[in-house]
């Protein structure tokens, strides 16, 4: 499954639900995955009063691999070129988050269809915490 | 940073699937693959962070035999040695502004890397509340067993700089 560059025209776009109220669990579950253990992700009492947040938040690059889900579901699996993003608003437990890929381009790169695509995830109340970019193959 | 050794293994791939809720079966189920020369397991985008499992400096993971500066009976952890070493490293104490990631192949279960990583570039923007904030780009280079390079990762830290004491 993946997209076709025939049937492709810049303004699509395709949106999914990555998360519905985020658990910290989830958090934990990617911590151990990712190997990163920074006590801000998962350790409530060291992140209220020795680092300063009013609570745990999920890795920044938790919510960069739930948009990757949108984005390979979208492109295909093994598609993608580039894909790079900003952090834009911390992610804390109980976010509800949609990302959206949008075609910005469809070109030629050495004999091969590429799609460029602009990215943003958007918590429940429309806050953007990704903005971002990806370039991806295209079937013929 | 340098990762001499980071096998891609599926049971690893299968868990970090999991926790970015991803259930598609090209993370897990070689035989999902439509073509024979496809029957390959591939890693998610992002897949390559974990590869600080794989690397011995990295900070921000509990060490065997050393104090963890996260919370045990108290909130902080006073006589930990890796909180000092946190301290002293502007790059960890930060926040992580942007990643970035660019791929030249496919990562596949069976694969393994080893990264070396470098300094990029720096800048500095004038915070929303005055402070000065200080971005530095890493740029890490993920190699497979014949020396290819796979993924080239660009992260971007920012850190924070008080704002200047009012003169009197």
């Amino acid at each position: 499954m993946s997209l076709k560059f025939r049937e492709l025209k810049i303004g699509d776009s395709y949106s999914e639900q990555i998360c519905k109220n985020l658990s910290r669990t989830q958090i934990v579950q990617y911590a151990g995955a990712s190997g990163d253990f920074n006590p801000i992700h998962h350790d409530q009492l060291y992140t209220e009063h020795v680092a300063g947040y009013p609570s745990v938040f999920a890795h920044g690059m938790l919510t960069m691999g739930m948009t990757g889900k949108m984005l390979t579901n979208y492109v295909g699996d093994g598609r993608l070129t580039s894909f790079g993003v900003r952090f834009t608003a911390q992610v804390f437990p109980g976010a509800t988050l949609t990302a959206t890929a949008t075609v910005t381009e469809i070109r030629q790169e050495n004999g091969m269809e590429i799609v460029d695509l602009v990215i943003s995830t958007v918590d429940e109340k429309n806050v953007e915490v990704i903005k971002g970019h990806a370039s991806a193959r295209l079937d013929p | 940073m340098a990762i001499k050794r980071f096998p891609i293994e599926a049971g690893h791939v299968m868990t970090f699937a999991r926790a970015i809720g991803d259930n598609n079966p090209a993370y897990f189920d070689e035989a999902n693959a439509d073509q024979e020369e496809d029957k390959v397991i591939i890693a998610p985008p992002t897949f390559v962070e974990a590869g600080a499992h794989f690397n011995p400096d990295y900070l921000l993971r509990p060490k065997i035999g050393e104090d963890w500066f996260g919370s045990g009976k108290t909130p902080r952890n006073e006589t930990s040695s890796t909180r000092n070493k946190i301290d002293r490293n502007k790059h960890s104490s930060g926040l992580h502004a942007e990643q970035r990631y660019v791929y030249h192949k496919n990562l596949i279960v069976g694969d393994v890397l080893s990264a070396t990583t470098k300094p990029g570039k720096s800048w500095e923007k004038k915070g929303r509340r005055g402070g000065k904030l200080m971005f530095s780009e890493l740029i890490t280079e993920y190699r497979d067993q014949n020396n290819e390079l796979v993924i080239t990762a660009t992260m971007v830290g920012v850190s924070t700089e008080r704002a200047a004491t009012p003169k009197e």
